[in-house]
C-alpha cells in the first residue's frame, strides 16, 4: 500500500452476506494496532491473533486501513455467514473488533431503529457501531454487558477503545516507538516486535502485597491494562484514557422489604438478559449461596433441564460436593462434576499460568481451568456463575473480620470480643488455638488503626508482604524505597475517604482483587482457555449500583453476611445452603507440587541454578522452603502462598520472557 | 534455629534482634504454633497456653529471654 494513502484494504471478504438470525456472539479475542508512520502489516496481525485463538478458535478476521489494523478471533456458534468481525458500517467509515456481549442489545437496537438506523445483521456488534455513530464515546454509558472493543473511526483517524465497568473482559495495550498495540491478552501484545519483554518489579511488589496489580500496571514493564470502567482514544501518538463509570458507595436509607423486592427484581432481569444466546447456557454450581441463586434464577426462564457443572476435591477440607448435590436435587439440574486432585492441579499449572499471564499466590485458578474444560467437553460455551455477590452484597470474611476488629479495638482488653474472631474461621484450626494476645497482634487491634484508609485489608496485606523475604537481594534493593501503599492510595477516588469502613472494604475488593484476580486469573483467562464464556448476573451494573447504595446493615446484619440477598431468595434455594456458614473457595496448595513423583518443570524452575539466572528470588531460601514440603509438611499459610507465588513467577519468566511462544509440554502428567 | 525456620536462613542484617516478627510479616497464625513446637523439641521445654504472647515470642530478643527463663525454671 502506498505510504500515507488512506486506503481501505479489507483482508478477508468483508461484504456481509444475507442477514442471518443471530443473537449475542459469545467468546472472542481481539487484537490490533495503530502504526504512527507506516501501514498495518496483516502478517503481524495474524501472528498476534494466532496467540489468542483459544478465545475464538473457529475463524479469524482482519481489517486494515492505512496504519490501523484490527484482528478478531471468532467462536462461531450456528452459522459462519453473518456477524463476522472485524465489522464495518455500510459506508465503511467505522470498523470494530469486539469481545463480549451487550446484553441489552435488543432494547438498544429497538431504540436505534426508531431513530431511523438500518441494520444488516442481528448482532450486538452492529448495535455498538450504530450507538457510537449516534452518541460517540458516550455510547458505553448506555450499554449493559461485558466488553472490550476497539473502533477505528476512519473519518477522524482515531481509535476508540473501551472496557466494561467491572473488568470482566480484558484489554491490554502498549505504546512503542512506532505504534499503539492492543489485545485481549498480553501474549497478543507481546507478539509485536516493538514490545519488549521484561518483568515489572513494581507489579511484582504489588502482587506480593495486594494479591493483584494496581492498574494500569501489569507484570510486564511495557504493557498497560485499560482499567475497568474506562475508555481510551488514540489519535496519532496521542493516547487519552478516561473513566466513564465509577463504583460509588453513597449509602442512603432503604426500607428492608422494598430493598429485598428491588434486589430480587434486578437479579431476575440481570439473569434474563444474560440468557440471550443462540447456544445452550449452563451454570457453574459451587454449593454456595451465590451460584445456587443464579442457577435457581435461570430455572425461572426455562423448563428445560439445566446443565450444571461443579468441581469437587478429594481433600474434605476443600470439598463442597455435599452442598452441590443438595442444590442439584433441589433444582433438578443435569449435573456434571469433576474431581480435582493435587496432582491434577500440578499437571495443569503451567497452562494455567500461560493463560493467567501473571503470578498467582493461590492454586485456585487451576480447578476453574479444569471446570471450563469439563463444560467445553459437554459442548457448552456459555455458563452463568455467581461471581460478584460477595463484593457487591457483603459476603467476604474480610468484611466480617474488619467489623469484629473495629468492635474489639473499641475495647482492646476485652476477653470476650476476641472470641468472635475465632468463630469467624472455624476452618483454620491453628487460629482456634491462638492466645488472645496473639490474635490482638495479628489482627491489629489498636485504636489508632481504626482511622487508616486500608484498615480492613492491612492484616492480609502485611501477612502477604512477608513473602518478599524470598526476593533476591537485587530485587529487594530495587524495591527498597518503594511504598506500594502510596501507589494504591493515589489510585483511590477522593470520595473513598468519606465512605464508611464497610463500604471502603467493599470498594477495595470490587475494584482491585475482583478484576485483578477473581475475574481474570480465576475467571476469564481460565474459562477462555477452553472457549467458555462466563456471565455474572451479580455484576450487572444496575445490581452493583443498587448494592453500593444500600446501607451496610442491609448487607451484613451483625455477622450475617449477604443479609438482604438471603432475605429475597426465601424458597428459591435449599435452606441448608442459605444457612450454611460461608466457606471461601480454596484448593489444595503447595503440597500438590510435591506429592508423588517430581514434576520436571518444578525441579527445573525452582532449581538453584535457574533461580540464580532469573534473579528474582533467593535460591537458598527457596530451597529451604521447598524442603518443608518435600519432607511431607503442609506448611503455613505463608509458606503455601510463597511456594505458589514463586513457582508461578518462574513460570511467567519461562513462558513469556525466556522462551515466549515456544511453550513445550511439561512432563509428569 | 529461628533464623533458619522463620527467615529461611537469611542472616544478612535485614532483621535486628529487636524486630517484631509480626510487624515484619514473617509470622502468621500457623507459623506461631510451628515455632512453639520447634522450641519445645529443641529445648525440651513445655510452653503453656498463657506463654503464647508476643512479649515472649515476637522477636529474637524476646525469644531469647523467654527460653532462658524456661530453662531456669526447668533446672
Amino acid at each position: 500500500m502506498p505510504r500515507g494513502a488512506h486506503v481501505k484494504a479489507p483482508v478477508c471478504g468483508e461484504k456481509l452476506g444475507p442477514v442471518k438470525k443471530r443473537a449475542c456472539e459469545p467468546m472472542c479475542g481481539i487484537a490490533g494496532l495503530l502504526n504512527f508512520n507506516e501501514p498495518a502489516d496483516p502478517a503481524l496481525l495474524r501472528r498476534m491473533i494466532a496467540l489468542i485463538r483459544h478465545r475464538g478458535p473457529d475463524a479469524t478476521g482482519l481489517y486494515c486501513d492505512s496504519g490501523a489494523g484490527l484482528a478478531h478471533a471468532r467462536l462461531s456458534i450456528i452459522d459462519l455467514a453473518g456477524g463476522r468481525q472485524p465489522m464495518q458500517t455500510e459506508d465503511g467509515s467505522l470498523s470494530i473488533t469486539f469481545n463480549g456481549e451487550i446484553f441489552n442489545y435488543l432494547e438498544l437496537r429497538a431504540e436505534l431503529l426508531e431513530r431511523g438506523h438500518c441494520f444488516r445483521t442481528q448482532s450486538d456488534t452492529e448495535v455498538i457501531l450504530h450507538l457510537y455513530r449516534l452518541y460517540g464515546e458516550d455510547c458505553v454509558s448506555r450499554m449493559n454487558g461485558q466488553w472490550a472493543f476497539a473502533i477505528w473511526d476512519a473519518r477522524r483517524q482515531r481509535l476508540f477503545l473501551s472496557r466494561d465497568r467491572l473488568g470482566i473482559r480484558p484489554l491490554f495495550y502498549s505504546v512503542t516507538g512506532g505504534a499503539f498495540v492492543f489485545g485481549s491478552e498480553m501474549k497478543a501484545v507481546l507478539a509485536h516486535p516493538g514490545v519488549g519483554r521484561a518483568l515489572d518489579l513494581d507489579a511484582l511488589d504489588d502482587i506480593f502485597t495486594f494479591w493483584c496489580r494496581v492498574p494500569p500496571r501489569t507484570i510486564f514493564q511495557n504493557i498497560r491494562e485499560l482499567p475497568p470502567g474506562h475508555s481510551m482514544s488514540v489519535a496519532g501518538r496521542e493516547v487519552t484514557v478516561w473513566p466513564y463509570w465509577q463504583l460509588a458507595f453513597n449509602c442512603a436509607p432503604h426500607a428492608q422489604r422494598d430493598s429485598a423486592d428491588r434486589l430480587f427484581a434486578l437479579l431476575v432481569d440481570a439473569t434474563r438478559i444474560r440468557l440471550r444466546s443462540d447456544v445452550p447456557v449452563g451454570a457453574y454450581l459451587s454449593g454456595g449461596l451465590d451460584s445456587t441463586v443464579t442457577t435457581a434464577l435461570i430455572r425461572r426462564f426455562s423448563d428445560a433441564r439445566l446443565k450444571t457443572f461443579s468441581v469437587s476435591f478429594d481433600d474434605p477440607g476443600f470439598d463442597e460436593s455435599t452442598y452441590q448435590r443438595e442444590a442439584v436435587r433441589f433444582l433438578e439440574t443435569d449435573h456434571q462434576e469433576i474431581l480435582c486432585t493435587g496432582r491434577e492441579i500440578a499437571a495443569v499449572f503451567p497452562d494455567v499460568v500461560w493463560h493467567a499471564e501473571q503470578p498467582v499466590l493461590r492454586t485456585a485458578p487451576a480447578p476453574m481451568y479444569l471446570l471450563s474444560r469439563l463444560a467445553a467437553s459437554h459442548g457448552y460455551k456459555v455458563v452463568l456463575t455467581g461471581e460478584g455477590a460477595d463484593e457487591m452484597l457483603g459476603g467476604y470474611d474480610i468484611f466480617k473480620e474488619a467489623k469484629i476488629r473495629r468492635f474489639w479495638a473499641a475495647h482492646p482488653d476485652s476477653r470476650i470480643r476476641p472470641l468472635l474472631l475465632r468463630r469467624l474461621y472455624p476452618y483454620l484450626p491453628e487460629l482456634q488455638r491462638q492466645s488472645n494476645a496473639y490474635l490482638r497482634a495479628f489482627f491489629r487491634i489498636r485504636p489508632e488503626d481504626l482511622q487508616k484508609p486500608f484498615f480492613s485489608h492491612v492484616p492480609r496485606w502485611e501477612l502477604t508482604a512477608g513473602l518478599k523475604l524470598f526476593f533476591s537481594d537485587q530485587v529487594k534493593s530495587a524495591l527498597a524505597t518503594r511504598d506500594c501503599y502510596a501507589g494504591l492510595e493515589a489510585s483511590l477516588p477522593p470520595a473513598y475517604f468519606q465512605w464508611d469502613g464497610f463500604s471502603q472494604s467493599q470498594y477495595l475488593e470490587a475494584s482491585y482483587l475482583l478484576p485483578g484476580y477473581i475475574l481474570s486469573s480465576q475467571g476469564d483467562r481460565v474459562a477462555m482457555a477452553h472457549a467458555v464464556e462466563c456471565r455474572m448476573p451479580f455484576l450487572d451494573y444496575r445490581v452493583a449500583e443498587f448494592a453500593a447504595a444500600l446501607p451496610p446493615p442491609l448487607k451484613m446484619r451483625g455477622l450475617n453476611e449477604k443479609y438482604l440477598l438471603k432475605q429475597c431468595v426465601n424458597g428459591l434455594i435449599p435452606r441448608s445452603i442459605k444457612q450454611r456458614a460461608k466457606q471461601p473457595y480454596r484448593a489444595p496448595e503447595a503440597k500438590s507440587f510435591f506429592d508423588g513423583s517430581p514434576y520436571d518443570y518444578v525441579e527445573e524452575l525452582l532449581s538453584p541454578e535457574r533461580l540464580k539466572q532469573d534473579g528474582i528470588f533467593n535460591p537458598a531460601s527457596v530451597q529451604r522452603l521447598i524442603q518443608r514440603f518435600r519432607n511431607g509438611g503442609s506448611g503455613s499459610i505463608r509458606d503455601n502462598m510463597a511456594l505458589v507465588g514463586i513457582l508461578s513467577t518462574q513460570l511467567v519468566i519461562d513462558q513469556f520472557i525466556r522462551s515466549f511462544g515456544k511453550r513445550s509440554g511439561y512432563g509428569n502428567t | 534455629m529461628v533464623v533458619e525456620h522463620l527467615l529461611f536462613g537469611q542472616v544478612d542484617g535485614q532483621f535486628s534482634d529487636d524486630d517484631s516478627f509480626l510487624e515484619k510479616g514473617i509470622i502468621d497464625s500457623t507459623s506461631v504454633l510451628e515455632l512453639v513446637s520447634l522450641l519445645e523439641r529443641q529445648y525440651q521445654i513445655k510452653i503453656e497456653d498463657e506463654d503464647l504472647v508476643p512479649d515472649n515470642l515476637d522477636s529474637i530478643n524476646n525469644l531469647s529471654r523467654f527460653i532462658q527463663t524456661k530453662l531456669q525454671q526447668a533446672a
